[in-house]
């Protein structure tokens, strides 16, 4: 038996290994350092979505009301503050593109976000808004090192400014922004916490209930085992 | 007084079914050896799993829309706005996964006792059918959520059946009830899914158990408990009672009633299993992207293929067995066969000592080697084809088929050690 788990263990151990060298490859990303339990940057970065983002990105899973409970926005500032289209408080936060002829401006119709950060995963959202420069040769004047030739302009190149690229694949940091790189990269990293809670609303019930779980489990496992013991007895 | 209404109230219900007779013969004067080991939880908890998948996709179904247009929708819906729809999804999801780890952890027990060999081959087959009836509920559970993941793997899996020489195309059309895989294929995925598939699953699951019962369980030592009838002075019998099923045939020797005993055992077994079971559904419940692979966080779209299609972990061993053979109808045979020569072990090994412990040092080398060359062609599953991994899946595909092979060589004339008449400990 020692030997089976020896194997297993072995096994464990490539399958680990063998994985770890196989995501290793593509584009280096930045750690977003995002965290869920701050209400002040999910709002920020709600507000920064509804500004910036919505006009062609929905998140066509999620509703407003769901978003203000869990943000800790009142709902009459929500509605004054945070919904401009006049959909109704319980309605999904959707907007007004049209699919078509969106896909014909852009290559492609802009996609939901709902499950964008679980789909990339926020270190990609995080370094994706930070990674655009200057390409003469796109469309919208802007190309990016984590996606390339994405068919989005640059929508917070007015907070950023523009950044170029070298020869070597290095961008340079943006200039002429109304933020600075500091603030424009908390800004960016609050946009990231608001998707990554988007993705998964319920994400800290989910582990709040799993330690209760777990601590039951355990206690459990400790009534189970000298519950055995003592039938047991019998037997030995 | 309640005491007595309960009595009588059995009596009536025994005359017309045997319920107290059913619940002595099959747990509580049931003979199971005194020596099972760590092992042993893995039947159990399997069943534990089962019934998991049955009640948390029961209560899915209720909210879950069967349609190419609100699959995808719908599990956001669950996942959002139905109470504890999240918590229901995500045990549906772990679930599936800790049943093929349960399962392949049962069948390595099988494998490391000997639980297959005579008279166990009919209680072999029929977990084996399990095991297939498994991975085919597994497969359609996997298009369901509708993701580009669901979608693609679909796609690789069904085309296989496209290899099958002149009707393979009309049978691939079948399968799928459409030209490509459509709402149509999601439509009867889904009844097959939650009807036919669970139906068949829980018979066998009987049938396996029955099986089990009318021969006995195995153990780690390999030696019977049930001994010829009058070879044991009667104080050495086990000094339980048993049902008469089995004592009217044998003496029972070195056995315990599965019930007490091995109930509050597997009661603790099933506490150490939801421990680890709890901590990857609460804490990560992707399961590091193989459990809900990340692109089926977007929606099926038959026009954009994800970067590397790999199908969910626990078909990994046998995909990469079709992939590493160069020729696909080969390969599909190759994959086929795997599954095959796992049915005909019963008959590969031609030795009568059951247990590892006291066979040849060759066999528990073949174990090991089997064990490892099945763990490194999942592993190979999940991964980009390249020509490093598919040399390094060619041999460990090698050293999957060439545990039977050298089984059936070995096993004839194999040097065991003596084994005991009893169980010592």
């Amino acid at each position: 038996m020692k030997q089976f788990i020896k194997a297993l263990a072995f096994g464990l151990a490539t399958i680990v290994s063998v994985s770890a060298l196989a995501s290793s490859g593509g584009v280096h990303l930045d750690h977003a350092n995002n965290d869920l339990t701050d209400k002040e940057s999910l709002k920020k970065g709600f507000k920064t979505y509804i500004n910036y983002c919505l006009g062609c990105h929905q998140l066509q899973y999620q509703r407003y009301n769901r978003t203000f409970k869990d943000l800790g926005i009142d709902e009459a500032d929500g509605v004054a503050n945070y919904m401009y289209t006049g959909d109704k408080v319980g309605g999904h936060i959707l907007n007004a593109m049209p699919k078509k002829e969106a896909a014909k401006w852009f290559g492609s119709a802009p996609p939901d976000l709902t499950l964008e950060a679980r789909f990339r995963s926020p270190d990609w959202i995080y370094t994706y808004l930070r990674s655009f420069y200057m390409d003469e040769n796109r469309p919208f004047g802007v190309n990016n090192s984590v996606f390339k030739d994405v068919g989005m302009p640059h929508v917070l190149q007015d907070l950023q400014g523009v950044s170029s690229i070298d020869e070597h694949g290095n961008v340079s940091p943006a200039m002429g922004g109304t933020l600075t790189v500091e603030e424009y990269d908390v800004l960016v990293r609050d946009l990231t916490n608001f998707l990554e809670y988007v993705g998964e609303p319920n994400k800290l019930e989910r582990e709040a209930m799993g330690v209760n779980v777990l601590i039951y489990l355990f206690i459990f496992f400790i009534v189970a085992y000298f519950l055995k013991r003592e039938f047991w007895k019998d037997v030995h | 007084m309640l005491m007595k209404l309960c009595t009588d109230f059995m009596g009536w219900i025994d005359k017309r079914l045997p319920v107290t007779d059913a619940w002595n013969k099959h747990l509580a004067q049931y003979p199971a050896p005194k020596n099972f080991n760590f092992w042993y939880f893995f039947g159990s908890l399997a069943m534990l799993v089962l019934v998991n998948q049955i009640l948390t996709g029961i209560w899915l179904t209720m909210n879950y829309e069967p349609s190419g247009d609100g699959a995808f929708a719908s599990i956001e819906y669950i996942m959002r706005d139905v109470d504890y729809g999240w918590l229901l999804r995500y045990m549906h999801s772990t679930g599936a996964s800790a049943f093929f780890i349960v399962v392949y952890l049962h069948m390595v027990r099988g494998l490391m006792y000997g639980s297959y060999q005579k008279p166990r081959e009919l209680l072999w087959i029929f977990g084996m059918l399990i095991f297939l009836v498994l991975m085919a509920e597994a497969f359609m559970g996997y298009l369901l959520p509708w993701g580009n993941m669901s979608y693609w793997g679909a796609q690789v899996i069904i085309s296989i059946f496209g290899l099958v020489p002149i009707i393979g195309d009309d049978l691939t059309l079948w399968i799928r009830g459409d030209y490509v895989i459509s709402g149509a294929t999601l439509n009867r995925f889904f009844a097959l899914h939650v009807i036919a598939m669970p139906l068949v699953l829980v018979i066998l699951v009987f049938l396996h158990i029955l099986a089990l019962h009318e021969v006995g369980s195995n153990n780690p030592e390999g030696i019977d408990v049930k001994k010829k009838k009058g070879s044991i002075k009667p104080e050495d019998q086990s000094k339980f009672k048993f049902h008469k099923q089995y004592t009217d045939k044998y003496d029972i020797v070195d056995a315990i009633p599965f019930h007490p005993y091995y109930s509050v055992k597997d009661i603790m077994g099933v506490a150490g299993f939801l421990i680890l079971f709890c901590w990857v559904l609460f804490f990560a419940p992707e399961g590091g992207g193989y459990f809900m692979e990340a692109p089926n966080f977007t929606p099926a779209n038959g026009l954009k293929t994800p970067e590397h299609i790999a199908p969910v972990w626990y078909f990994g061993p046998f995909y990469t067995i079709l992939r590493v053979i160069p020729n696909a109808m080969l390969g599909a045979i190759g994959m086929f066969s795997a599954i095959i020569v796992l049915f005909l072990l019963p008959w590969f090994d031609r030795g009568t000592v059951k247990s590892v412990r006291y066979r040849s040092k060759l066999h528990l080398f073949n174990l090991i080697q089997f064990s490892i060359c099945f763990v490194v062609l999942g592993a190979l599953g999940t991964l980009p084809a390249t020509p490093t991994a598919n040399m390094i899946g060619a041999i460990a595909s090698f050293g999957y088929f060439g545990f039977f092979v050298a089984l059936w060589f070995y096993s004839k004339n194999e040097k065991c050690k003596p084994v005991p008449e009893r169980i010592s400990h």
